[in-house]
């Protein structure tokens, strides 16, 4: 990596990503947000957001705490609805449909586009019917053992689980509940999976882990992932987007910088503010 | 925070006072907690030691003796704890979705602004004086139960032993409902605090998955809660039990064990409520009491295994199984 | 591509319109049952009211009941009656309600507080009328009714309420309170009398508040302890006194439609009493807390 080319102070490593990362030339843009505003009451968090997000790439949102990148992932599966006082202005295209347009239930939208959340979040349900719960409620009844099966197994957690399904959940490591998580928004045969900032509550190994799964599993599905740590952006995304706070009178909210392919974020960024932020002097 | 130790000791007359203090302020509120269990413990006593003649008289077949005589002075309290039973059990029946309805209400489905109101409506209900909503229950509701709701089951649904019987103004009906109103501010203010305690990544990590408000509550709250719930219902159930200003204004008197919802009757409370003051006979009083006893023992169970249910759903709450 | 947009298509499949349809039931039953119980609480209350409020006079309030079947009347001993027995039964309450608050906060062990807990909270489940029969039985047979037999009896019923809403305001007397004080040289008990009281005094008085709402309607532990009572307005407490509560018991068992004249406007005097307290209090409580918290 051409670091020192920027930088007049030592680089910061940047970590290496398992393959290549790909491009988003030619793939179908899954999600699209134009000019997307993120209200809480009057201020705005998120301002006139413009980004697409492309079919089976991971794409990585990076940037200061505070900067409102959790608020805009969750706009795009309208979990910001259960917000009061959250307020949308501007458009989430999903597949060519406004996501928050007249007649769209956030019910069928969320099916779509599944969600992990920082802290893992199993139900107190055992481990099997984590899984089967949701199958069981959106009517994906059929063959339901084999499902549950399916998904455990693209979580790779098959293997750990396989003897005691019928455990409750709890009695995971929080490692293994995350990816329970995982392989309960899977199941669901979403096209899109969200990660807010996954693996922020687990320890190294087991965030290895989860990135090792993100890594199998990404030509099945699209991932968008929130996180604030830059190296686990460079090892696991094809794009990478950098949200940083612009400072109002009224306080100030989030706006998207630079959206980019990975390598390009950390090596020639185009924005100043991207480059101070890759390299440590700020945030 | 740490204080600056003082450099001069305190006088040695003071020390001893403020140990002394201490230990008398730990002794007088000790003696305090104490009596409360004394308390307890005297009227159960009590409650035992005047049911006696009665007790030794009859034995514990007391409690499956029909029949209420003054006259021959047979005494048996089936009749009464059937009545304690079909109407509580009854008011129960209704009070529980209801209780589950409104809690749900208030903690997923109010408007903000109106939630606090809405709740605090609903827990004046169980400020009403039990005396008062007799009142109102023998002359408000008895009548419209006896002329309009009695006749129209009867006319429906008469077919059914329960709609059975004559329509009239009071009765185990109109019991079963005052006993509901009384009943369901206590359980839905228990529920809803229950709902409210779910934690929210729980909730939203059911919504995310797609499910609508109501397979969440169905999915994730219910189940949760479902310990927690289940101490609300005890709850109630003893304070139906125990209620005999209200039940004997409108459940009128009577006996025998019937299955209609139309017909008089009297619990074990109410018995209490009407018979004590004119009894006539050392046995029949000790009977009276025989039946407070009995009252008491249904009311500790129900209400001790509220309890340990309650305890238990905080212990699981906290991370233990 | 067709395929694909009918994939990904948000429009609502005919199952997902099932489940809204049930979600939709779900909620209107929900809010039905909420508003059943508003209204069930405004026909209680605006029956008593319509029914009472016709009776009331200064005359309703200043004179005693009239003889046997006579109009008329004010209910003067029986309002008399009621503020002695209560006001008797929160003095005895309390004091020792406080007293056990205080040892379950400050110097009782974990599971000996566990316990006495637990204990107030089956006095509290007891039935009335049990406790009634109690009284009755220590301090009746034998030596006749009393107004502060009764009270005893009502002091029983606001023993928990008190204790328990004393304990939870102690709980959340701040312990950099308490330990500020102690590390001033103060011992435990100035601790408590001069800082750990006086800060919960506001909930301490809530809660009593309460208990007194409680009390004030409450007709079983009257029954045996203090109903058979003079017709006189009298305020001492060694005779057996009337008290709202059991007047308007006796009076709806009558078959005298006057008699029950004078039931709804004595109960609308109590529910009256009772509601503005409670929400009174509760609104005071809420705020307290408040205080304490934020």
């Amino acid at each position: 990596m051409e670091a020192d080319t920027i930088n007049e102070v030592a680089p910061i490593e940047i970590a290496q990503p398992r393959e290549a990362p790909r491009s988003a030339a030619d793939r179908e843009v899954v999600f699209e947000a134009r000019d997307l505003t993120i209200s809480y009451g009057k201020a705005p968090a998120v301002a006139n957001v413009n980004l697409s997000f492309y079919r089976n790439l991971v794409a990585a949102i990076i940037g200061p705490s505070g900067c409102g990148k959790s608020t805009f992932l969750r706009s795009l599966n309208r979990m910001n609805d259960l917000i009061p006082g959250a307020r949308v202005d501007g458009e989430v295209f999903y597949h060519g449909q406004n996501i928050y347009g007249d007649g769209v239930d956030p019910v069928e939208v969320r099916r779509r586009i599944g969600m992990v959340f920082q802290k893992p979040n199993p139900f107190p349900k055992s481990i099997y019917d984590n899984i089967a719960w949701g199958l069981r409620v959106l009517g994906m009844k059929d063959q339901l053992d084999d499902r549950v099966e399916r998904a455990l197994t693209q979580a790779a957690l098959w293997d750990e689980v396989k003897d005691r399904l019928k455990k409750g959940a709890f009695g995971l490591s929080g490692g293994q509940q995350q990816r329970l998580c995982i392989a309960r928004a899977i199941a669901v045969e979403p096209d899109v999976v969200l990660l807010d900032e996954p693996a922020s509550a687990l320890d190294p190994i087991a965030t290895s882990k989860i990135e090792d799964l993100i890594h199998e599993l990404k030509n099945d599905y699209t991932f968008v992932i929130v996180t604030h740590n830059m190296q686990q952006a460079a090892r696991v995304a094809d794009m990478t987007a950098f949200f940083t706070l612009e400072r109002t009178e009224s306080g100030g909210h989030g706006v998207l910088v630079e959206y980019d392919e990975t390598p390009k974020i950390f090596t020639q960024p185009a924005d100043k503010r991207t480059e101070g932020y890759v390299t440590g002097r700020f945030g | 925070m740490s204080a600056v130790p003082s450099t001069h000791p305190l006088p040695e007359r003071r020390r001893v006072g403020d140990r002394f203090g201490d230990l008398f302020l730990h002794g007088l509120t000790g003696a305090a907690a104490a009596a409360a269990l004394v308390l307890l413990g005297a009227i159960t006593w009590k409650v035992f030691e005047l049911a006696w003649p009665a007790i030794t008289k009859y034995g514990f077949a007391f409690v499956t003796r029909q029949g209420w005589d003054t006259i021959h002075n047979k005494f048996g309290a089936l009749d009464l704890i059937w009545g304690t039973a079909f109407t509580s059990f009854s008011a129960l029946l209704l009070a529980t979705p209801l209780s589950i309805a409104i809690g749900l209400y208030l903690s997923e489905l109010a408007p903000r602004g109106a939630r606090t109101v809405i709740a605090s409506l609903v827990e004046l209900l169980a400020a009403i004086p039990s005396v008062v909503l007799g009142l109102w229950g023998i002359l408000v509701l008895g009548p419209f139960v006896g002329k309009d709701l009695e006749p129209w089951l009867h006319r429906h649904l008469g077919f059914i032993p329960l709609f059975g019987g004559s329509p009239q103004n009071a009765g185990m009906l109109v019991a079963i409902l005052v006993l509901t109103i009384m009943i369901v501010p206590i359980t839905s203010s228990i529920c809803r605090e229950l709902f409210l305690g779910v934690p929210t990544e729980l909730e939203q990590g059911a919504l995310a998955l797609g499910a609508t408000r109501w397979e969440m509550v169905r999915g994730v709250i219910l189940p949760y809660t479902r310990t927690g719930v289940s101490a609300a219902i005890l709850l109630g159930l003893g304070r139906a039990v125990g209620e005999a200003i209200a039940v004997s204004l409108v459940l009128g008197a009577g006996h025998g064990i019937h299955w209609s919802l139309f017909v008089t009757g009297d619990t074990l409370a109410s018995k209490l409520a009407e018979e004590y003051q004119g009894s006539v006979s050392r046995l029949q009083t000790a009977s009276l009491v025989y039946l407070a006893a009995i009252l008491l023992v249904i009311s500790l169970l129900v209400n001790l295994t509220a309890q340990f249910i309650a305890r238990r759903f905080s212990y699981e709450r906290a991370g233990g199984s | 591509m067709a395929v694909d947009a009918a994939r990904y298509s948000l429009k609502l499949g005919p199952r997902t319109k099932r489940r809204k349809l049930v979600n939709l039931l779900m909620q209107a039953l929900a809010t039905i049952a909420a508003l059943a119980a508003v209204a069930v609480l405004a026909l209680v209350v605006v029956s008593v009211a319509q029914r009472g409020a016709s009776a009331l006079s200064w005359g309703f309030f200043t004179k005693t009941a009239a003889t046997f079947g006579q109009g008329g009347g004010g209910v003067a001993n029986a309002l008399v009656g009621s503020i002695v027995i209560v006001g008797l039964a929160t003095v005895m309450a309390v004091p020792v309600g406080i007293l056990i608050a205080l040892y379950v906060a400050e110097f009782a062990p974990p599971r000996v507080a566990d316990l006495t807990r637990l204990v107030l909270d089956v006095l509290n489940g007891l039935p009335s009328i049990i406790i009634g029969i109690f009284v009755y039985g220590l301090l009746v047979i034998g030596s006749g009714q009393a107004a502060w037999k009764g009270s005893f009896a009502l002091a029983i019923i606001m023993l928990p309420l008190i204790a328990r809403a004393t304990q939870e305001v102690l709980a959340l007397v701040p312990s950099s309170l308490r330990e500020g004080a102690l590390a001033l040289g103060a011992s435990r008990w100035r601790t408590v009398l001069g800082v750990v009281l006086p800060t919960s005094l506001g909930g301490i008085v809530t809660g009593t508040v309460l208990a007194v709402a409680r009390a004030a309607g409450e007709t079983a532990p009257l029954l045996f302890t203090t109903s058979i009572a003079a017709n006189a307005v009298t305020w001492d407490p060694r005779q057996p006194l009337l008290s709202i509560p059991f007047d308007i018991f006796a009076l709806s068992e009558s078959p005298d439609p006057a008699d029950h004249a004078r039931a709804w406007a004595l109960g609308f005097v109590l529910i009256t009493f009772v509601l503005v307290t409670s929400l009174t209090a509760r609104l005071l409580l809420a705020r307290h807390r408040k205080k304490l918290e934020g």
